[in-house]
């Protein structure tokens, strides 16, 4: 499964021309408000022609303005999960899910009405009218109606920015379980970095309608000077690592990582299970050598690899934990004070409480084909 | 009560015929009218101010001028009357189908315009989102923009009824004021005030054209309120 991204646009005075190529689980359309990703995404569903370009969702040209090929949005295919839900007014939660399985070709279908409605968890909402549902179970049935049209490809515009953070919190267990459980790859557009880290396998970042860089996600989020001026401050190490077991008498989980042992507030998650974690780099210390009588419990030792001056007075500092980089923000001052420098042995300190809910989520289980 | 039921044969043809008349035309005009809406509301082409100018010409003109028109055009010896006429059998002159089209045509304006304003309400994302899940443009309409428009569809259709039965200087014109083909409430009631000892009629029919018009409001609120609930629009 792969998509193929090729495309000039041009938008009143915006220019867009971005280029990018996935494989992933879920792909991440990530950028600032403005970036283009929503307008790439549109042209992925059909919803907009490109001036000049090509799209190809697992070797199927979608586009193709060299040789005028535009297959219409209806043809495509493509499931779209929008940020505003758009679940019809004048049809019931059943109604709405039964539209998009009404127009795939029985042939097709292999989207199953129960099993969906089982992920999404909507059973007791089949009856009701969207408007008495709450923006929570709308998207869920918004996400539920474009995956019983049985699509290649699903598409999901921000689905949880309207919603406050206690709905967020209620949606992401979802789309980690439709990443996880379903064979349908995923883009999914986001200006969150906390939602990027905790979801994408894979990582398309944009700026002013190009691509400024993409891949893997642990990869492309270290890259924190790339990140928007606002989301900057919740930049970090993505790291993927598994319960190895948990410790009752504190309430804390022990992670396995190849940086080391990382002790988190308990999750609820049995033994073996991947966890994604993201170390906000503004949450880690450096220490020169390793310390005693401190709180925190998380004590890694690495190799400094990368500095790079941060906004205002601080350094961004890569570390090398056996393998993993670990991101550290600190003061231009403390890395003068500690004499820091490229090489250097170091050790990357982060306290157990600054793991919240909103940085750990269930990690990408191995890939089928390693 | 018995007063106002005890018509004679003509008037009871009269409110029958009204009926017809009004009734036929509605929902004659409703496939028109809901495209020439759609292309108002949301087409993109020269002569769009023409077209919209075109369809209110009826609201603005003296009704006479209206069934005079009709007259030159779709009379026996007008070119569309001709053509009808001779290829599909279809008179309008001097029967209660020519009422039909002149009340079809002094109400069309009305409905265009009840119409188009539920067409340039209706969310278009609603319809790019059913787009996505497969439904081409013709089903999208019958699914999606077509439910969502039904109360300005009923709302154009009864003032387009209410217009019809209250039709009096385009059909007079055109289709003259024939007793059992042409004569309409209006018309009946016309007819009446021009003879002596007329009153009493004149004002049953009065009577009974304002119950009707008010029934047909009545259902339509009755009708778009229930449809209103369904939809329930945010």
């Amino acid at each position: 499964m792969s998509v193929l991204v090729d495309i000039n646009h041009r938008l009143g005075g915006f220019a867009i021309d971005a280029r990018f190529e996935s494989a992933g689980r879920l792909t991440a359309l990530f950028g600032a408000s403005g970036s283009g990703k929503t307008t790439l995404i549109d042209m992925i569903a059909g919803l907009i022609r490109p001036d000049k370009g090509r799209i190809e969702v697992d070797g199927r040209v979608l586009v193709d303005t060299g040789a005028g090929i535009f297959v219409p949005k209806h043809k495509r295919r493509i499931g779209m999960v929008f940020q505003d839900a758009r679940l019809f007014p004048h049809l019931s939660v059943a109604g709405n899910l039964r539209y998009g399985r009404w127009f795939t070709p029985p042939a097709e279908r292999y989207a199953d009405i129960d099993a969906v409605v089982d992920l999404l968890g909507i059973g007791p909402l089949m009856n009701r009218r969207p408007a008495k549902l709450s923006g929570g179970e709308k998207q869920r049935v918004a996400i539920g109606r474009a995956l019983l049209a049985s699509p290649r490809l699903l598409l999901m515009d921000e689905p949880l920015a309207s919603l406050d953070e206690a709905r967020k919190a209620e949606i992401l267990p979802y789309v980690e379980r439709l990443r996880d459980e379903t064979k349908i790859p995923i883009v999914y557009v986001s200006h969150s970095v906390a939602e990027v880290a905790r979801l994408a396998s894979d990582v398309v970042m944009l700026a002013q309608g190009n691509v400024i860089a993409s891949g893997p996600t642990g990869a492309v989020m270290q890259r924190l000077d790339l990140l928007p001026a606002e989301e900057r401050g919740e930049g970090g190490a993505v790291l993927d690592t598994k319960v190895l077991h948990h410790d009752e008498t504190f309430g804390m989980t022990v992670l396995g990582s190849a940086a080391g042992e990382l002790r988190v507030p308990r999750l609820a998650m049995k033994t073996g299970t991947p966890v994604r974690i993201r170390i906000r780099a503004r949450d880690v210390m450096i220490a020169t050598e390793k310390p005693r009588g401190l709180s925190a419990l998380n004590i890694l030792p690495g190799t400094i690899t990368t500095m790079s001056p941060g906004e205002g007075p601080a350094v961004e500092v890569g570390i090398d934990c056996n393998g993993a980089t670990v991101l550290a923000r600190i003061t231009e001052q403390s890395r003068q004070a500690l004499k820091l420098h490229l090489g250097g042995k170091v050790f990357a300190v982060i306290k157990t409480v600054s793991f919240d809910r909103a940085n750990t989520g269930a990690g990408l289980p191995a890939e089928a084909d390693g | 009560m018995n007063w106002l039921l005890d018509l004679t044969p003509d008037e009871w043809n009269a409110v029958r015929l009204s009926i017809k008349v009004a009734t036929v035309a509605m929902l004659a005009s409703l496939p028109p009218g809901i495209l020439i809406a759609l292309l108002l509301a949301r087409g993109q082409f020269w002569g769009k101010t023409l077209l919209n100018g075109l369809v209110h010409l009826p609201l603005i003109l003296p009704p006479v001028v209206t069934g005079y028109l009709l007259l030159l055009t779709f009379g026996r010896r007008g070119p569309a009357g001709a053509f009808l006429a001779e290829h599909f059998g279809i008179v309008f002159s001097f029967r209660w189908t020519g009422a039909a089209l002149a009340c079809g045509v002094m109400g069309f304006p009305l409905m265009v315009r009840a119409i188009r304003l539920s067409i340039e309400a209706v969310d278009r994302k609603m319809e790019a989102a059913a787009g996505t899940l497969g439904a081409n443009s013709l089903w999208v309409f019958a699914t999606i923009t077509l439910p969502l428009i039904l109360p300005g569809l009923i709302a154009g259709a009864i003032l387009a009824f209410a217009k019809a039965m209250g039709e009096f200087g385009a059909t007079i014109t055109f289709v003259s004021n024939i007793p059992n083909e042409t004569q309409t409430l209006p018309s009946a009631i016309y007819t009446f005030t021009q003879v002596p000892g007329g009153d009493e009629g004149a004002l049953r029919l009065t009577l009974i054209s304002i119950v009707i018009s008010m029934a047909a409001l009545v259902a339509s609120e009755v009708l778009a309120r229930r449809v209103g609930r369904r939809l329930d629009i945010e």
